[in-house]
């Protein structure tokens, strides 16, 4: 702090150390423990609100814990979002790899503004284009019919729908971090490596993943927490057999009207996502630092 | 070359075939679907060629507000976010290395946070101080992450900054309210137009977070998703296309001045 | 006639670490006074104090007779020339060379004008709406300068602005820093680790080693009369033979080493019994005169342009260096072979060991 005031003077550091503890304290800090507060209250009519009913337990969390239906929803929301981190990945490498160490100057940067383009365009845009797509009369369809895979329309919307969707909608977020992280890598390893007489896949395994490592856990780490906390994919896409957890946690909010038990869901979703996300950068043993970039 | 070799070369061709068509198909099906006479946007049966979508777009009174209601927040939100951001990048930067790691994880953790439980903390705070949903806690639940991206992007460039400038221009008597404005100021400025740029880009393009703070009020990705349900037609998909059109010259443009930079400034050296 | 500055009894301590420690000197108004010492040294960290960019932990700096204490750099009648120069790469050349008087509220005419005068001092007419990334080094070093005297300083402090060139713009920009400085009267204090440079461009040098002020004085003083062991090893190259001082007689002191008992000036007082070294310049080796004889075995000899360089060992096994003109080098003692070389009493210094 000392360093702020001596390097721009008392006035505009003070400016900029209020503007910094408005954001951290107002924006960041005080919402979140207000919902922690919420997560821990009963839901009470106003009336009662301050009464002997207005005492911290954990019976919001619990309720998830005993409620079937929702547990079940929690868990599928959690290994769906692994699956879309996971195949994304799988979808997102190859192309990451040929544009870090085979592709020219010329071609990366064609490739890299044509990646770019429809990640301008905005999720729910990208979104709405795949439930076109799916739709049951939709091009799909109309297409696997015409050549024959199929004998009558399939109804995409669900679970398949759904990872389409995440997986469409997250690749940039993939892509990047690991293209960066493979493009520090010296070409003469993998040079050095196949002269050794390693094969492809033991070069990619051996060589060049354990060298792309803090950029793969932070592509999946950011493709899981996305999935987990995306609601306009599977609002568009899913079918009510497919639910999410962040449509549950809006119906408490504006179709329940139990602000107090939305809120406990939010918490338990966004500790999780932290416990993930910490968790996979412990053990990629990456530093936040190099995360967002 | 070997079969092996071969086989592995055609494989890879055709993965990166499906790959672009994966990323396009999307695009240019939602595009094509705009010419269709057909009520349900699609591509599949082809009804006859129209450019009335357009004109119900444009006849859309709710859609105009929409967009207007994107635009207001979008404003507010760079507003907010920019010298926010610049702030905690020039903190930030300014920090001694242990403080600094402290301060970068607590900056950096609405972008590991879910977009729902950052428009549900928001909504619950401002509830207890009787503000409910609308374009203020719009622009609030936005600017918590949007900030975050406005510091990254100007610590980025900070990190290259040559401090001895600010000694130099100290020195010469400068204040230091003038070497701010002279001397960092100009120098951030790039960052600052790209993280103009991409703030507002997330603000528009924000749903899930939105969702929870909107109130009553229909911003355009909301307004989209709504129409999905309430009865889609093509005319979201000429807004789609437009958008698109936009987007891609927007990129073309930057592209452009981009390597135009990139050569003058090989010339100079 | 411009400010003088004064050091007194200044310290500098980072944590725990002392950078510098009880300094006094005086500067002299309009003089061209050098900081010398190798990296580390702390002559930095005294620039900075000057400037103001630092304030030391002890001591008072005068500029003018007047105390600094408490004043930011901006509120100093100095201006510093940095080592990277800090040019403002988004400012054009003139606006560069104006900031300063920006920053004291000149109009823009006002501006302009003193910055084509600067201009032509430096002899970049026509340069001002160029970009500083758009000059050569040398050029960019003049922008830098007259960047700083725009602001009609009393002293000009510089912090081996010359180091990032090559030899010989390195040796130009000498010539034209000391015409400059003659021209303006400006008092300039300047920090190097270059002792030819320091010796050729100024008035007076200040010696500095591990934050310790070792000597004051002319150039030749420091060549010919170091203070210190070190001030005798750093500023030039010298020989150095160790022995115990036997007899003090007329300032001349008579040492017992173990290449015999050999002679020198005393440049500090010293007693009989007391362990000194005997320090000789090269160039006063010679293989035909002087009254006190070594004798050394050649090893190779360095040509050098001016002179040569030969490299020997002496008896006791201490290396050896002479420097032999150019037009004697044909009478070179030859290479492997004993050669006696003699020196003049009034040529060799006796100083302390330690």
């Amino acid at each position: 702090m000392a360093s702020l005031y001596q390097r721009f003077g008392g006035g505009l550091a003070t400016i900029f150390i209020a503007l910094v503890v408005l954001w951290l304290a107002g924006m960041v800090l005080a919402p979140n423990l207000m919902m922690v507060d919420y997560a821990l209250r009963p839901n009470l009519p106003p009336a009662q609100i301050g009464g002997p009913n207005d005492v911290y337990s954990l019976d919001n969390i619990l309720y998830l814990a005993n409620e079937s239906v929702h547990r079940s929803i929690f868990f599928k929301t959690i290994w769906a979002s692994a699956l879309v981190a996971f195949i994304t990945f799988l979808v997102c490498y190859p192309i990451a790899f040929w544009l870090a160490q085979r592709a020219t100057m010329g071609q990366a940067a064609v490739a890299i503004l044509a990646l770019t383009i429809p990640f301008w365009i905005n999720e729910v845009l990208r979104t709405l284009a795949w439930y076109i797509i799916l739709a049951f009369r939709g091009p799909l369809n109309a297409l696997l019919l015409n050549i024959g895979v199929i004998d009558a329309p399939v109804r995409w919307n669900g679970d398949g729908g759904v990872l389409a969707g995440m997986v469409y909608a997250y690749i940039l977020f993939m892509l990047f971090p690991i293209y960066n992280s493979i493009e520090s890598l010296e070409k003469s390893q993998i040079e050095a490596a196949r002269d050794l007489g390693a094969s492809t896949w033991r070069i990619h395994w051996r060589v060049v993943m354990p060298h792309a490592k803090a950029g793969i856990a932070t592509g999946c780490v950011f493709t899981f927490m996305l999935a987990a906390g995306s609601y306009v994919a599977p609002a568009l896409l899913g079918a009510p057999g497919s639910r999410w957890f962040t449509e549950i946690i809006y119906n408490w909010f504006f179709e329940g009207g139990d602000w107090n038990r939305g809120a406990a869901y939010a918490l338990v979703l966004l500790v999780l996502c932290l416990f993930v996300v910490l968790a996979t950068l412990k053990i990629a043993r990456v530093n936040l630092t190099d995360v967002a970039k | 070359m070997s079969t092996a070799d071969r086989i592995a070369r055609w494989m890879f061709t055709a993965y990166m075939v499906v790959f672009f068509a994966y990323l396009f198909m999307p695009l240019l099906v939602m595009s094509a679907a705009t010419f269709n006479t057909s009520r349900f946007p699609t591509v599949t049966p082809w009804q006859g060629t129209t450019l009335k979508w357009f004109a119900e777009l444009w006849a859309d009174a709710a859609m105009w507000r929409a967009v207007w209601t994107s635009v207001v927040v979008a404003f507010f939100v760079v507003l907010v976010s920019l010298p926010v951001g610049t702030a905690a990048a020039l903190l930030l930067t300014s920090l001694h290395a242990r403080a600094r790691g402290f301060f970068y994880a607590l900056m950096v953790s609405p972008l590991l946070t879910p977009g729902v439980v950052v428009g549900i903390s928001t909504l619950v705070l401002w509830r207890q101080l009787n503000v409910g949903g609308g374009t203020f806690l719009i622009v609030v639940a936005q600017s918590t992450f949007i900030i975050c991206y406005v510091m990254l992007m100007v610590v980025a460039r900070l990190q290259r900054f040559d401090r001895t400038q600010e000694e130099a221009a100290l020195g010469l008597g400068a204040s230091r309210v003038m070497v701010f404005r002279r001397i960092m100021l100009p120098y951030l400025k790039p960052s600052l137009i790209a993280a103009a740029f991409l703030a507002i880009l997330q603000s528009v393009e924000n749903y899930n977070t939105t969702l929870f703070v909107r109130g009553f009020e229909t911003p355009l990705t909301v307004f989209i998703a709504t129409k999905v349900r309430t009865g889609l037609t093509p005319a979201v998909n000429a807004l789609a296309l437009i958008m698109i059109v936009m987007t891609v010259l927007g990129a073309i443009a930057y592209e452009i001045a981009r390597r135009r930079q990139a050569a003058a400034k090989d010339e100079r050296s | 006639m411009s400010h003088s500055v004064e050091l007194q009894g200044v310290g500098m301590r980072f944590g725990a670490t002392r950078a510098v420690g009880d300094v006094s000197f005086t500067v002299n108004g309009g003089e061209f006074f050098s900081i010398l010492g190798p990296s580390g040294c702390g002559k930095t960290t005294i620039l900075r104090m000057i400037a103001g960019f630092l304030q030391p932990t002890e001591g008072r700096i005068l500029i003018g007779g007047k105390d600094m204490q408490g004043l930011g750099p901006n509120q100093r009648p100095t201006a510093m020339i940095f080592q990277s120069l800090a040019l403002f790469p988004l400012m054009t050349v003139w606006e560069n060379i104006a900031f300063g008087l920006e920053a004291r509220g000149a109009s823009k005419a006002e501006r302009r004008k003193k910055a084509d005068e600067l201009l032509s001092l430096i002899a970049l007419e026509g340069y001002g709406d160029r970009m500083p990334g758009e000059l050569s080094g040398g050029q960019r070093q003049r922008v830098a300068i007259a960047r700083a005297l725009a602001v009609e300083p009393q002293v000009l402090l510089l912090d081996e602005p010359l180091s990032a060139l090559d030899l010989k713009l390195r040796q130009h920009m000498r010539a034209e820093l000391r015409s400059l400085q003659r021209r303006t009267g400006v008092t300039f204090i300047y920090i190097t680790h270059d002792q030819s440079e320091a010796l050729a461009m100024s008035d007076r040098i200040a010696v500095m080693s591990a934050g310790v002020l070792q000597q004051v004085g002319t150039p030749r003083e420091l060549y010919d009369n170091p203070a210190t062991p070190f001030v005798a090893t750093f500023v030039g190259e010298t020989n150095a033979i160790a022995g115990k001082v036997t007899d003090v007689a007329d300032g001349v002191a008579s040492v017992d080493t173990v290449l015999g008992l050999l002679r020198g000036r005393m440049a500090r007082s010293v007693k009989a019994g007391d362990q000194v070294k005997l320090y000789v310049r090269p160039e006063a080796l010679s293989g035909s005169i002087g009254e006190n004889r070594v004798s050394a075995t050649i090893d190779r000899i360095d040509f050098e342009g001016a002179f040569g360089l030969a490299h020997g060992r002496l008896s006791d096994g201490a290396a050896l260096v002479a420097s032999i003109p150019s037009t004697d080098l044909a009478n070179a003692p030859a290479i492997g072979a004993a050669t006696s070389f003699g020196f003049e009493t009034r040529h060799a210094v006796v100083l302390p060991d330690g």
